[in-house]
């Protein structure tokens, strides 16, 4: 591809540190602004390298929130890329409002894309009216992604988005605007640059579909194995970093398999065989029926990673820990980090601190009934 | 200094001051400094802690660390040898300590990844948790953290002759505790765990060298294929007793209640247990 070969030229080369990971969220749904992420980045500084960041936020779009939001990456400014787009979804959706997202020209950061926001529903037309609106959405991303050149969803949820780019954390949040235009109730952010990949603006973490972002510390050596058995389910892996599988994977099971995060944690970090073998009967059978059916979703290689979507947000590393991961509490709000020292920078007195143990996740969710708060929450209370 | 690889600026080195202009951060009176480190990165306080002990400071109160790594490497004074008693207030950073010239560390509030990293000799105490690699490849020393620490502790942890490096753990441990340990002392106490088990497995996966002494409760399947259980002798008591006492005294534990626990002592099998794997 022209587009890959053009980047190599222009950026420089890459350094080899650690990414830094860091989620916030208030299990009340009181929203707050993006400075407690873009601060507990800054005190990870040296895990960046100003070739990635970037910023998830729930709970943004309170007068859209029944619209799916997509924030649409143009590279080089193409607006030929644009005309298409807007045709494509013209055709395919019902567009609200949709306009230039806001940033700031001062920022400094190196070649900022076109990125563009459209809130819209779905208008299904003939065989399409039998699939879902998540689904018929997850097609349409897919589409855009793959056919339309110079063209990439960065988010496409419903009262949230994707903010990312090529700079360090407190560059793309300034250039964004993310401290005083946006007010979210989960926030999870990322610094440095997608795995195996020059740092380009499509390939910033976090990595989206639906309301589903994924961030991650480490290197999924089993990316491979991950993204054919996805495509078999209509997820085509288009940013050319690992990571994306796992926003797909979170996608398919648990939103389109519907199954809790306790059983996908053993899926991408399956227990051991010879810690299977002395379970007894019963868990031995769900632990052998899950491999079974879920092997080519196992997650192998080093790796930390955060999830979020509307009402949840986890934290979990791979089964022999070879990432860093630590959470704390504070009343209602849960933090999940690659070092301990980030949430202290933003949050000092914490009523605790623990680090679960590898594959097992670091769970928050909403307090009470999740559908009930997550409505509140989207109405911006 | 703006420090750059290929054009890319430099994590850990760009933008550090140079000593004449941070100096004002150290307050020195007589042989005590205090630095205010909340507005300095690591490389900054490292050589404000090497000027202070070059004007004869001895001990140093660090104050608002948040996060820098390694402190309290790079002091290293060959000739005379003084040693420096080093106070940190706040969450030091990754790796805590790094190739530790015998000065003596003192962190109020927990530490994070690789405290003890290389260790060469002198003291590091935690009044808190730990992360993991604690105590990675140490070759002197001891280590005394009061909670709980993570992964891969100790890991390739060695010992030449009466240079014996010792890390003693009142809480409890996660997997691979021990992991290709080569030689020294581990003592992990299980204080906060009640009458629950340890968690860990794979301990002592790939010991080669050293003594592990592991106080409550672990099954035979959380160990490593490389560890078997020994009877405690009096010289396994006598070191329980110094740096076990030492622990219960520093950080206010009953001694007697604390020894008078069960200790399974482990030793590896062999010194070579990949023998036959590797061919060189």
């Amino acid at each position: 591809m022209s587009m890959r070969r053009m980047r190599r030229e222009t950026l420089p080369d890459k350094e080899h540190q650690a990414c830094g990971l860091f989620g916030v969220m208030n299990r009340k749904g009181e929203r707050f602004g993006g400075r407690m992420a873009i601060d507990a980045l800054m005190n990870m500084r040296v895990r960046g390298n100003g070739l990635g960041a970037g910023f998830a936020a729930y709970g943004i779009y309170p007068e859209h929130k029944d619209y799916y939001a997509l924030h649409i990456m143009f590279q080089d400014w193409d607006l030929d890329a644009k005309r298409e787009v807007d045709k494509f979804l013209g055709a395919n959706f019902d567009v609200v409002c949709d306009e230039e997202m806001p940033t700031n020209p001062e920022a400094s950061v190196i070649n900022p894309p076109l990125v563009w926001r459209y809130f819209m529903a779905p208008d299904k037309k003939g065989d399409e009216k039998r699939l879902s609106d998540d689904d018929y959405v997850v097609k349409k991303v897919m589409h855009i992604n793959t056919r339309i050149k110079n063209a990439y969803v960065f988010s496409s949820g419903k009262n949230m988005g994707v903010f990312k780019g090529v700079g360090f954390p407190e560059e793309i949040a300034e250039y964004f605007m993310l401290e005083k235009e946006y007010r979210g109730y989960i926030w999870v952010a990322h610094s440095r640059f997608p795995t195996n990949t020059p740092g380009w603006w499509g390939g910033a973490h976090p990595f989206c579909i639906l309301d589903w972002t994924v961030v991650h510390n480490g290197e999924i050596s089993s990316y491979g194995t991950n993204k054919r058995y996805l495509e078999m389910y209509g997820y085509y892996c288009t940013l050319l970093t690992d990571t994306e599988v796992m926003a797909y994977a979170v996608d398919l099971l648990m939103r389109r398999q519907r199954l809790p995060i306790e059983i996908v944690a053993k899926i991408f970090a399956p227990p051991m065989w010879d810690h299977v073998d002395i379970m007894d009967e019963k868990r031995k059978k769900l632990y052998m029926t899950l491999r079974m059916v879920y092997a080519p979703l196992l997650i192998n290689g080093p790796w930390t990673i955060i999830v979020a979507h509307h009402g949840e947000m986890f934290g979990i590393t791979d089964r022999i820990r070879l990432r860093p991961i630590t959470a704390g509490e504070k009343g209602d709000l849960l933090f999940v980090s690659s070092e301990e020292a980030a949430i202290r920078a933003v949050c000092p007195n914490l009523d605790r601190v623990f680090t679960p143990m590898g594959g097992e996740p670091v769970v928050g969710r909403l307090k009470g009934v999740e559908k009930e708060l997550r409505k509140k929450a989207e109405e911006g209370v | 200094m703006e420090y750059s690889i290929g054009g890319l600026r430099d994590m850990f080195l760009g933008n550090v001051r140079r000593l004449e202009d941070i100096l004002s951060y150290a307050n020195i009176s007589d042989d005590i400094a205090e630095i205010d480190a909340s507005r300095l990165v690591h490389k900054e306080i490292n050589d404000l802690m090497q000027y202070c002990a070059l004007q004869g400071v001895r001990k140093i109160v660090l104050r608002g660390v948040c996060g820098q790594r390694y402190l309290g490497t790079r002091l290293y004074f060959p000739n005379p040898r003084p040693r420096l008693e080093i106070e940190i207030h706040g969450h030091p950073g990754n790796d805590l300590g790094a190739f530790l010239d015998g000065h003596r560390i003192v962190v109020h509030g927990n530490a994070q990844d690789g405290v003890g990293n290389t260790m060469d000799g002198g003291e590091i105490l935690v009044h808190g948790r730990a992360g993991d690699v604690v105590a990675m490849s140490m070759r002197g020393g001891r280590i005394l953290i009061r909670d709980d620490v993570g992964y891969r502790t100790a890991i390739h942890m060695k010992e030449y002759k009466d240079k014996v490096p010792v890390l003693v753990v009142g809480g409890t441990a996660q997997d691979f505790f021990g992991e290709y340990m080569a030689g020294g002392r581990v003592v992990l106490l299980g204080l906060n765990l009640g009458n629950k088990p340890h968690r860990a497995r794979y301990i002592g996966t790939g010991m080669h060298g050293g003594i592990m002494f592991i106080r409550g409760k672990v099954e035979k399947w959380q160990l490593g294929k490389e560890v078997g259980i020994v009877d405690m002798e009096r010289e396994d008591w006598k070191l329980l007793e110094k740096h076990v006492g030492d622990f219960c005294e520093i950080f206010g534990f009953k001694r007697d209640e604390v020894l008078g626990g069960d200790f399974l002592k482990l030793k590896p099998m062999t010194k070579r247990p990949y023998g036959k794997v590797y061919a060189y």
